[in-house]
């Protein structure tokens, strides 16, 4: 097992390694690359990457720019999960052969796939559920930013109910998104994987301590990161922790993590809870719901979430 | 370290058999894979060999095609050997990562065992997979028995790796009627036939961590045609001589001597067949007969079908009155994709010879001798007019009224 990085403060973490360059497309304020930067700063490990098309993928790898100090490799939408585990199959037999590069001696590398939530509550689905039904060693990260943000905002299975979006739009007669947000940490705890994780990366101590967690954790794992967007949550590129803090202390995105598919434990418990109409209210994608016609949603909203958070603690307190 | 096997010197293996034991000699290090009929067996084989010790690589058996090629995309990107086996619908499901293989550069194998595309859902052998692939940057080879199965996997590894190609290969067969009729076929002993192929030369590696690379970048208009240029300018510039190079040395190993377009009584030939796979074989025994009767008939056929050897078919084809060219696959709305090749090869050479189409075989469909006799003699009237005695399309061995085209 490789030495697990010690990190003191925000600014020597934020700081303490250049695999993610800055230069990148990403919109300014945009949380994938906040995400990005936690994830690959936790660890001193190699790390093989793949990230799916969306975003990150095509902000990231435009010819002849790079913005990925590892090795990294994009296929398609559906896919970077697969990709990712057949590199992991590569390097488990190339070791049995005794036949890897010299470069990996005496190191271990580690093998993460990027998706957007498109890619992983709805496309790469299928993809994602074979590689942790096969148990591949690999870390899978979700930026869930409840929309197909490249594509231009449309809805996707992790949408909220009342969101409105380029597909699901709000309007004289709609409150724009019907469904509800898909339990995706649920489903890929019952696929009995050995860590599954919700993280937000304003809550960074958090984070780090669940990604190296995932890391020393052998078998699939998968971390479901909250992304705020500016572009189409709607809010001033500088607000983006501002709107996380709002997301994670209204416990519209609880954190916790679940061992083995069973052993659930929250991991954040804010001490002054913020209600969910104040999360919604700082959104333009929520702006209607403010509307006198729509407004009862918001009360739905904030029974949706206490019942949740009620759930999860009953889990957390059971243990099952 | 993974035990050999004994083999003879002659083997009863059919086409699926044969496929395996190539993709078991060459020790692949990743096989991700999932069943369909007619290939099943090449994985179940591998499975098996697996089990018992003869390979010691990783085979991952995912939930479909998509996800197979996907496997294999990100094995072969992190460094070594990779290789699956697909036919039909699972052929169509990977098409998308097939162009994503290719435009990587990364050198799989795969083999294809074809069939027919639904609807209607057939299990059988026609063309329609092979086709289906032909734009999508792989080099597919085709093989018209076991023996050539075996053959032609091994060598589409030593093709494919090759540091100035890194392409991937499909390695092509008859659904059923090659992949599942057993036949004699020679091996190369596994010592002989791992030295043939050769260590997989890694190149670009993701495992190789002191030189990070990037796969799957973006481009818009300023790179990708680039790109897509480079890449089709090596395929249709490096493959042919390297394709050779393979072909000269597999036969000094083995005596079997393989060409990029196969010629079968050609010299003289007044008429001929231009097909594909199993079908050769029935064209060239008929065209022998015929001989007798005083029709001088031989048969072409490109064992490289991607990239079109657009050269060596004009030279087989080089004096010939008058061509048919079969194509096992729907043309779904023009002229067969074999017509259209040869016709456009053919339209640059001097001597212009009457071509026509003919599609058979479509689904598992029977082709007969018959069905090659009437095509020869309908190809010396042909040859005699100097132009078409009978529509340009045609379908043979179609029940119902009689379908033809133009
Ligand atoms: C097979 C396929 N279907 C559709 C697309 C178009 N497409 C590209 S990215 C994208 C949305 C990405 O959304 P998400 O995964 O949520 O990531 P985000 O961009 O929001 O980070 C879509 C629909 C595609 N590239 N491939
Ligand atoms: S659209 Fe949203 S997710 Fe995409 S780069 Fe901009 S802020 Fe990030």
């Amino acid at each position: 097992m490789s030495e697990i990085k010690k990190i003191k403060n925000l600014k020597e973490f934020s700081t303490s390694a250049d695999r993610f360059e800055g230069a990148n497309l990403l919109c300014p304020g945009c949380a994938h690359s906040i995400i990005v930067r936690e994830v690959l700063n936790a660890t001193h490990d190699p790390l093989i990457l793949a990230a799916s098309t969306g975003c990150l993928e095509v902000c990231t790898a435009v010819y002849p720019y790079t913005s990925w100090d590892n090795s990294w490799i994009h296929i398609g939408f559906e896919n970077g999960s697969t990709a990712i585990a057949g590199a992991e199959a590569m390097y488990k037999a190339r070791k049995r052969k005794g036949k890897l590069p010299k470069s990996c001696e005496g190191k271990t590398p580690k093998f993460v796939a990027f998706g957007g939530d498109g890619a992983t509550y709805d496309i790469g689905f299928q993809w994602i559920s074979g590689c942790f039904e096969r148990g591949h060693d690999m870390m899978y990260v979700c930026l869930d930013n409840e929309v197909y943000a490249n594509t231009g905002g449309q809805r996707s299975s992790s949408t909220p109910i009342g969101a409105s979006t380029t597909t699901a739009p709000a309007g004289r007669v709609s409150y724009g998104e019907k469904m509800m947000k898909k339990d995706i940490v649920g489903i890929m705890a019952a696929h009995g994987a050995p860590y599954v994780a919700q993280v937000a990366p304003n809550k960074w101590k958090d984070m780090v301590k669940k990604i190296q967690k995932g890391f020393e954790t052998e078998g699939p794992v998968f971390i479901n990161a909250m992304s705020a967007c500016t572009t189409e949550w709607k809010f001033a590129p500088d607000d983006t922790i501002a709107i996380s803090d709002l997301a994670t202390d209204s416990l519209v995105f609880p954190l916790y993590e679940i061992e083995n598919g069973t052993k659930l434990r929250i991991t954040y418990r804010p001490k002054n809870k913020v209600p969910v109409r104040d999360y919604l209210g700082a959104q333009g994608r929520f702006k209607h719901l403010f509307k006198p016609q729509y407004e009862y949603l918001i009360d739905e909203w904030q029974k949706m979430v206490d019942e949740r958070w009620e759930y999860l603690q009953r889990r957390e307190e059971a243990s099952v | 370290m993974a035990e050999k096997m004994e083999l003879n010197e002659v083997e009863v293996w059919d086409g699926n058999m044969a496929a395996s034991q190539a993709l078991r000699q060459a020790q692949i290090d990743v096989v991700a894979a999932y069943p369909i009929t007619p290939s099943t067996p090449v994985v179940q084989n591998y499975g098996s060999f697996l089990a018992n010790g003869y390979v010691d690589g990783e085979f991952v058996m995912v939930e479909s095609e998509h996800a197979a090629m996907s496997g294999c995309v990100g094995a072969a990107a992190a460094g070594g050997r990779v290789a699956t086996a697909t036919s039909s619908q699972g052929f169509a499901l990977m098409v998308e990562v097939l162009y994503q293989a290719s435009g990587m550069r990364l050198p799989i194998v795969l083999v294809v065992v074809n069939r027919a595309l639904a609807a209607p859902l057939n299990v059988n052998g026609d063309h329609s997979d092979m086709y289906l692939g032909r734009d999508s940057g792989w080099i597919q080879l085709d093989a018209y028995n076991a023996q050539e199965a075996y053959d032609l996997t091994l060598m589409a590894f030593r093709i494919g790796e090759d540091v100035d190609i890194r392409l991937p290969v499909m390695v092509h067969q008859d659904g059923f009627i090659t992949s599942h009729t057993a036949e004699n076929v020679r091996p190369l002993s596994d010592d002989e036939a791992y030295a043939f192929i050769g260590e997989y030369p890694m190149v670009n590696a993701m495992l190789d961590l002191a030189k990070p690379v990037t796969y799957g970048v973006q481009t818009e208009e300023d790179w990708h045609f680039e790109h897509k240029a480079r890449q089709h300018h090596d395929l249709m510039t490096k493959v042919f001589g390297k394709v050779e190079e393979v072909f000269d040395a597999f036969e000094k190993k083995t005596g079997r001597k393989y060409n990029i377009v196969e010629e079968y009584f050609m010299d003289d030939a007044d008429v001929a067949i231009v097909a594909l796979g199993t079908t050769v074989d029935t064209a060239a025994y008929v065209a022998e007969k015929l001989r007798k009767e005083g029709i001088k008939a031989g048969v072409v056929s490109p064992r490289l079908i991607r990239p079109w050897p657009h050269a060596q078919m004009m030279e087989a084809l080089k004096g010939v009155k008058a061509v048919a060219c079969l194509d096992r696959s729907s043309p779904n709305g023009a002229m067969g994709m074999l017509y259209n090749e040869v016709a456009a090869t053919m339209y640059q050479s001097d001597s212009k010879p009457v071509i026509t189409n003919y599609v058979y075989g479509l689904g598992g469909r029977d082709f007969t001798v018959e069905h090659a006799e009437n095509i020869y003699k309908e190809l010396a009237a042909n040859a005699e007019a100097g132009k078409p005695t009978t529509p340009l399309q045609q379908f043979i061995g179609l029940r119902g009224p009689k379908l033809s085209f133009y």
